[in-house]
């Protein structure tokens, strides 16, 4: 039977990205249907009336959403490449640093660049103090790793889904710095996680995958002038 | 082979109840260890290093975090037994969606019912009861969010049936009247032994919330 694959998603968004990198690293085949975030389409509230937003997938015609969902589905349906090692106990801890990357270090990364000035101290804080902890982490490893073959050296040391959750923080935090003027995330304070930044940009099906950076810089400095404008 | 499980948790946290359900259902002996919160173990801090909350599960040792994350690791390791999770891929997607939702909108809003008033409370009701009513739209007819067997999104949500009370007398409005599915479901999930020794009396709960108003000092 013919496989029909659509993935309703934002150029410029982390979440949706990281499910296109999911994909391609399956090698899965798929349509592409950039979403306008304005004027949300009809197709998106019917397929995530929930939340919605994107990235949904559309896997012969029935709807998935939330990005991380989304991860675990494509390695559970498609064979190859998993972003998820066998092991139980190390999938929990895979689910654990993605779920602390969504829920801890995004929104404080995010507050701490583009928050209210009263909450952008402690939210930096909170950030530094995330950060460090996934240095910990990473400890001595290439990438915090768990795949099975995506990042082209094979081994334990493979893309997985901690690496791919982690998109926004490899990627869109240095935009956004530049964007906004400030700096949170550096070579100096943080080695270990910028030699992953660098072995995961490295990666041709990471680096194929994320927006064209003076396109999402012009955004992100489109966006800093519009909040200044609007004080 | 004898397995060594530790929980470390706090009888009214929905999240560790989730735990003690989803270790029920499986038959699995474990050890309960109280925490207080007020004064965290050595040993809590030792295997939650990162977040410092309960529920901590350990295995032989190795400690796994974070309620949904422990509830599927359960399944996982003991998966001979009760199944939570379905086999096919797009309804494990479904039900790790929606026990997401949970996770996302009930607690924080339930938790402002209880602790805030006014304009900040009638808010948060108002949220608390959407969510509610877009889980009774998931739940549908069926007897179990799982279909015809109790799972995951059941183990992830029936714990907050303990609050029902508590929600409707801080919020001043009907648990029966807003959602009525929801409240049989309840009461369905109640008659399994499982959940049924896992979850406190609702008039505990609510005690337990009048006694943190009067700790934090809110009428």
């Amino acid at each position: 039977m013919a496989e029909e694959v659509k993935l309703f998603g934002l150029w410029g968004s982390p979440f949706s990205r990281r499910v296109e990198i999911a994909l391609k690293i399956k090698g899965v085949k798929y349509e592409y249907i950039e979403d306008d975030l304005q004027n949300k389409s009809a197709l998106l509230l019917k397929y995530n009336p929930v939340h919605k937003k994107v990235p949904v997938l559309l896997h012969n015609g029935k709807p998935i959403a939330e990005s991380l969902v989304l991860l675990e589905y494509i390695d559970e349906t498609w064979e190859g490449n998993p972003n998820l090692p066998p092991d139980p106990y190390e999938r929990a801890q895979a689910r654990f640093w993605a779920k602390f990357i969504d829920e801890k270090c995004l929104p404080a990364l995010w507050k701490a660049l583009f928050g209210e000035e009263s909450e952008q101290e402690k939210a930096m804080e909170e950030a530094l103090q995330n950060l460090k902890m996934l240095e910990k982490e990473l400890k001595d490893k290439r990438l915090f790793g768990g795949g099975g073959g995506g990042g082209g050296g094979g081994g334990e040391e493979s893309i997985g889904l901690v690496d791919i959750a982690a998109n926004f923080i490899a990627y869109w935090v240095g935009i956004i710095q530049e964007a906004v003027g400030a700096e949170i995330l550096n070579r100096e304070r943080f080695p270990v996680l910028y030699k992953w930044i660098d072995e995961l940009l490295s990666c041709s099906v990471i680096r194929e995958n994320l927006p064209p950076r003076d396109k999402m810089l012009a955004y992100f400095i489109s966006r800093v002038q519009a909040a200044k404008a609007s004080k | 082979m004898g397995d060594k499980v530790v929980l470390l948790d706090v009888w009214a946290s929905p999240f560790g109840m989730r735990v003690r359900i989803a270790l029920a259902e499986k038959g699995i002996k474990y050890e309960y260890k109280e925490e207080d919160l007020g004064k965290k173990s050595p040993l809590l801090l030792e295997m939650n290093p990162v977040h410092k909350k309960i529920p901590v599960l350990i295995h032989n040792g190795k400690p796994i975090c974070e309620s949904l994350s422990i509830v599927q690791y359960i399944d996982e390791v003991w998966r001979d037994k009760s199944p939570f999770l379905p086999s096919d891929p797009y309804q494990i997607a479904h039900a790790r969606f929606w026990a997401d939702f949970v996770d996302k909108k009930i607690y924080d809003s339930g938790r402002k019912i209880w602790l805030t008033k006014g304009q900040e409370q009638e808010a948060a009701k108002k949220d608390f009861l959407e969510c509610l009513k877009l889980l009774e739209g998931e739940l549908g007819d069926k007897p179990y969010f799982g279909g015809d067997c109790f799972g995951y999104v059941d183990v992830a949500v029936v714990p907050f049936y303990s609050g029902f009370y508590a929600y409707e007398t801080c919020g001043n409005f009907s648990m029966e009247k807003e959602c009525p599915k929801l409240v049989a479901w309840g009461k369905r999930c109640l008659q399994k032994e499982s959940v049924a020794k896992s979850l406190p009396d609702q008039q505990k709960i609510y005690d337990f919330v009048l006694q943190l108003k009067k700790r934090l000092g809110i009428e």
